[in-house]
């Protein structure tokens, strides 16, 4: 059985207070959230004044950028002062793990709370205050704990939205009274601390429940009907050549991509760059050539590269002006490879990506 | 090309210390093989990033070959226990994408083995034959 709490109030509304008075009486220095700003936009924020609390929206279904990024960013050069209370998705929460195990961020000095996600809207919804007019919609289907409509693909086939690490877990996926009750489930004697004083009722129970049982086989069949979809197997070179023959090239994919850290990228390199007589020689082999070259290499490379880390959070997807539906992709072929050393990217920090490591007899039907 | 026999392009990353000497070794030995390599040289297998392997095909190459020291052999102690994860990992990638994963070998070959570089080229080559040409050659939209 697990510790949980029970505030007498709206969801978000009860973190919102939580936070407000942990920042208050000084438990925690900042908070980490999203955060409406003045002019109508959710983007995430630092904020350490408890007034500034009011605009935050720790729950917006709207991923601006992973926050496992932003989070790596601010500890690349050194950890946080803490304790900073950080409200993240799973999937976000595994990205800085993932960044973490590769050097790129600290994990120190942070307080996680994340909770049973019911997925995000499509970043291009965000204009015009479309995800505004569809809360309502929103909050009712995830009360329901049924797969919530509209949703972005890859957060309706994604299965691990139950978090890994968090030392707060809020229960969203299926709490009918969401907009009543918050419950917060304690996973960390840090986060038992956090929540003395605030009051509410403190009991035992279980976070995943037969409901949200039910809810992970509806998002597995999602998963199975967007591979089914995306059909990668069969699809050949032909086929990769024909889902990207529309991308611009803008490289919007690798910059939205939590686990794309490199400063240099190799794509970009000028050992990448064709020389005039490559160009010739090319031209002789095939009688034309794309201009610029090298799309499906960048696209095979990247997935070469991140594969085995890919967190499946479609920021990739969310990014793409020509809509190319690269997290399936990615997701499918991240599975995959991840697969073979049956292996959760993010789920545990002591657990070395597996290209960084080795068993001395494995892997032996890939030798000849 | 229809009347002349097929004769494969196989790009090979040779490690220094194991397989490329055992090439060499082929070599001053005389052993016959076909002509289908492309040797290039690497200081380790570990060294071959999966992208250069996906450089080859897409330019052309039929078939490509890595190739190091045997397990628990490496100069560098552990490179070749790395490199197989990588290529492991490459090769489902491949596969996931149905996009000829049998094109790629990894096989180990020491300083000694020059009979054994010999068996591997000329399996390979025949491996490939048996495939035909890598079609990725004649896409222009790459």
């Amino acid at each position: 059985m697990a510790k949980f709490l029970e505030l007498d109030k709206g969801t978000e509304a009860g973190i919102r207070e939580l936070l407000g008075q942990s920042l208050r009486n000084g438990q925690v220095k900042a908070v980490f959230a999203l955060r409406r700003t003045t002019n109508g936009a959710v983007n995430y924020s630092l904020i350490t004044d408890p007034q500034m609390m009011e605009e935050a929206v720790p729950l917006f279904p709207s991923m601006p950028s992973n926050a496992g990024q932003l989070l790596s960013r601010l500890t690349l050069k050194g950890p946080v002062e803490g304790p900073v209370a950080v409200v993240v998705r799973p999937c976000e929460l595994r990205a800085l793990v993932e960044l973490v195990k590769r050097e790129q961020g600290s994990l120190e000095g942070f307080l996680f709370i994340s909770f049973t996600c019911p997925g995000v809207y499509p970043l291009k919804a965000s204009a015009n205050g479309e995800i505004e007019g569809k809360q309502t919609q929103y909050w009712e289907a995830v009360k329901s704990g049924k797969v919530v409509p509209e949703i972005r693909p890859t957060c309706r086939a994604c299965e691990h939205f139950i978090p890994y690490n968090a030392d707060i877990t809020i229960s969203l996926v299926g709490n009918k009274d969401v907009d009543k009750r918050c419950i917060l489930f304690l996973n960390t004697a840090k986060g038992a601390e956090l929540v003395k004083g605030v009051g509410g009722k403190l009991s035992e129970g279980e976070l995943e429940t037969a409901e949200l049982h039910a809810h992970r086989e509806e998002r597995l069949a999602e998963k199975k009907s967007l591979y089914d979809q995306g059909q990668l197997s069969g699809l050949g070179m032909d086929g990769l050549i024909e889902i990207f023959s529309r991308c611009i090239g803008c490289r919007g994919c690798r910059s939205a991509c939590p686990i794309c850290y490199c400063n240099l990228c190799t794509f970009d390199s000028f050992d990448y760059e064709y020389e005039p007589s490559t160009y010739e020689e090319e031209l002789k082999k095939r009688g034309g050539v794309r201009i610029p070259p090298n799309t499906i290499f960048y696209h095979l490379g990247r997935l070469t590269h991140v594969g085995i880390s890919c967190v499946g959070c479609g920021s990739c997807t969310d990014v793409c002006p020509v809509d190319i539906p690269l997290s399936a992709i990615f997701l499918q072929v991240g599975e995959a490879v991840q697969k073979i050393f049956d292996y959760i990217p993010g789920k545990d920090v002591e657990e070395d990506v597996p290209l960084a490591t080795f068993e001395e007899v494995e892997l032996t039907e890939i030798e000849e | 090309m229809a009347d002349k026999e097929y004769n494969p392009k196989i790009v090979g990353f040779l490690c220094n210390w194991c397989s490329y000497a055992g090439a060499d070794l082929a070599g001053s030995s005389k052993l016959k093989m076909p002509p289908a390599i492309s040797s290039i040289r690497v200081m380790c297998s570990s060294r071959v990033d999966p992208v250069l392997i996906v450089t080859a095909f897409l330019r052309g190459a039929d078939g490509v070959l890595v190739a190091g020291c045997h397990p628990g052999d490496c100069h560098y102690e552990k490179g070749n226990y790395y490199a197989r994860r990588r290529f492991a990992l490459l090769r489902k990638v491949m596969e996931t994408l149905d996009l000829e994963p049998e094109r790629f070998r990894l096989s180990w070959i020491s300083a000694s083995e020059g009979p054994r570089f010999k068996e591997v080229v000329t399996e390979f080559t025949e491996h490939i034959k048996g495939l035909g040409p890598n079609p990725v050659k004649e896409k222009t939209s790459l």
